[in-house]
């Protein structure tokens, strides 16, 4: 049989999705459930990336799993010049299944055409955080009840967010989304999606500021504006204070709106929101473990 | 004088018995050409030249190869560099077809990710490109999912 990879968002159907969100629902009932008794994993981070290395570990240990890895590269062979096809091959040799983040993008693709094992891609580079994804969705469908007719704020930068750009393929599968982009000109959302969405048939509308149009949202996915991303530091000083939620702007919402974030954030959900039962942030970090012991189960094949 | 005697004493590369020939290539794409389809493994008979005068292209180089005959996946990968070269097969001095490259679906090898932080640029791995536009030519890569358009393309 073909070994199952997640590497890219679109690589999955809407009924892989399906099946990943409804055993994450299981997961979240019954969090220990020691599928992966006997088997080994490795947590191979190329890169530091604290919040999804804890997560999937936390994953793994739930289903009874062991972990061996590392968690930079600097703690690995690859301090010594060793290739990453070299490091695939031998990993994949003692283990059942490879989670791995790098920081060039295509690696994941690569490691899983080397490996003989499945390959979880945990971030590569700027191209695809997929588990990130599944996790968001998940969030939607925990929040909402449905992934169909929803309403979507993106906010902050859209241009280099690879999370907003893998969350509106993936719901672009589901019935009637609408997108709403908030970004500065130099963050806007690429045209290459615009296109994909008017293709598909798909509404969406672009603001250049928060206003009373969040009050139609069922989510607001915040991301953070990075000050590394803008030539003209100017530029930013002039846009850095204007894609911020303040809880103030919430009193009008939806009851059911959730406002979701991949964190970590700086500023651009200033604290006072914390409170606010909207505020979805943490709960969905939380649902991030269901998420990814879900995917481990799918791709192995464990439920 | 005959035009068929007119041309042949024109020729400037001499005529060949059974095989290919490639025309229209842009002359500074000559040996990217050679390259990209292994001619220097080939035991028969080579002439090529370049810089000829050509109405489409300015200057053009020739390549006539004795006994040699490809497949279509293997000439179209010159697509992407000679896009107006022509192949005439020849048998007994006469041209018996003449053939046009295509723009394959798929570009292994050949071109570089423009992606710097792609890791087919940082390790030592054939690149592999899902053609998404012929004309401009669009390539996206496997790996990182980058679109390499025709103005950054680059071969390897």
């Amino acid at each position: 049989m073909k070994k199952k990879d997640l590497i890219s968002i679109t690589d999955y159907s809407k009924e892989d999705y399906l099946r990943i969100l409804e055993l994450a629902a299981d997961f979240e009932k019954n969090p220990n459930q020691k599928l992966l008794e006997g088997k080994v994993v490795a947590s191979l981070f190329f890169e530091p990336s604290t919040r999804t290395r804890l997560s999937f570990e936390t994953a793994i240990n739930r289903l009874g799993g062991r972990i061996i890895g590392f968690s930079d590269a600097g703690s690995s062979s690859v301090s010594k010049g060793e290739t990453l096809h070299d490091t695939t091959r031998m990993v994949s040799n003692y283990v059942d299944l490879i989670v791995m983040r790098h920081p060039l993008e295509g690696s994941s693709r690569y490691a899983a055409e080397v490996a003989d094992v499945p390959v979880i891609n945990a971030g590569d580079g700027a191209n695809q955080h997929p588990t990130q994804t599944l996790l968001d969705m998940y969030s939607i469908l925990k929040t909402q009840g449905t992934l169909d007719n929803i309403n979507i704020f993106m906010i902050g930068d859209l241009k280099y967010g690879r999370t907003v750009h893998s969350l509106l393929m993936a719901m672009s599968q589901f019935e009637n989304p609408i997108f709403n982009f908030i970004a500065p000109d130099e963050l806007a959302m690429p045209e290459e999606y615009k296109l994909f969405l008017k293709e598909k048939g798909i509404r969406y509308f672009e603001h250049s500021e928060i206003n009373e149009n969040i009050n139609h949202a069922e989510i607001i996915y915040m991301t953070r504006v990075q000050k590394e991303r803008f030539m003209d530091p100017i530029e930013y000083e002039k846009v850095k204070n204007v894609y911020i939620l303040r809880n103030n702007m919430l009193a009008n919402t939806k009851p059911n709106m959730r406002i979701l974030h991949p964190l970590p954030r700086v500023n651009e959900i200033h604290p006072d929101v914390d409170s606010n039962e909207k505020a979805y942030y943490f709960e969905q970090a939380r649902n991030g473990v269901f998420t990814r012991q879900a995917i481990i189960a799918h791709i192995l094949n464990l439920k | 004088m005959p035009d068929s005697l007119k041309k042949k004493l024109k020729l400037k590369v001499s005529a060949i018995n059974n095989g290919t020939v490639i025309d229209h290539i842009p002359s500074e794409n000559l040996f990217k050409v050679i390259s990209i389809l292994g001619l220097q493994n080939v035991k028969t008979q080579i002439t090529f030249g370049a810089n000829f005068e050509s109405e489409k292209l300015g200057s053009k180089a020739i390549i006539k190869l004795s006994d040699v005959f490809f497949e279509d996946d293997e000439i179209n990968k010159i697509s992407l560099i000679a896009r107006n070269a022509k192949l005439n097969i020849i048998r007994d001095y006469e041209v018996v077809e003449k053939r046009v490259v295509e723009v394959p679906d798929k570009v292994i090898g050949i071109v570089k990710c423009f992606n710097p932080k792609c890791i087919t640029n940082n390790e030592e791995i054939t690149t592999y490109f899902n053609v998404i536009s012929k004309n401009p030519l669009d390539l996206k890569c496997k790996y990182c999912e980058k679109i390499t358009h025709e103005d950054q393309m680059v071969i390897k």
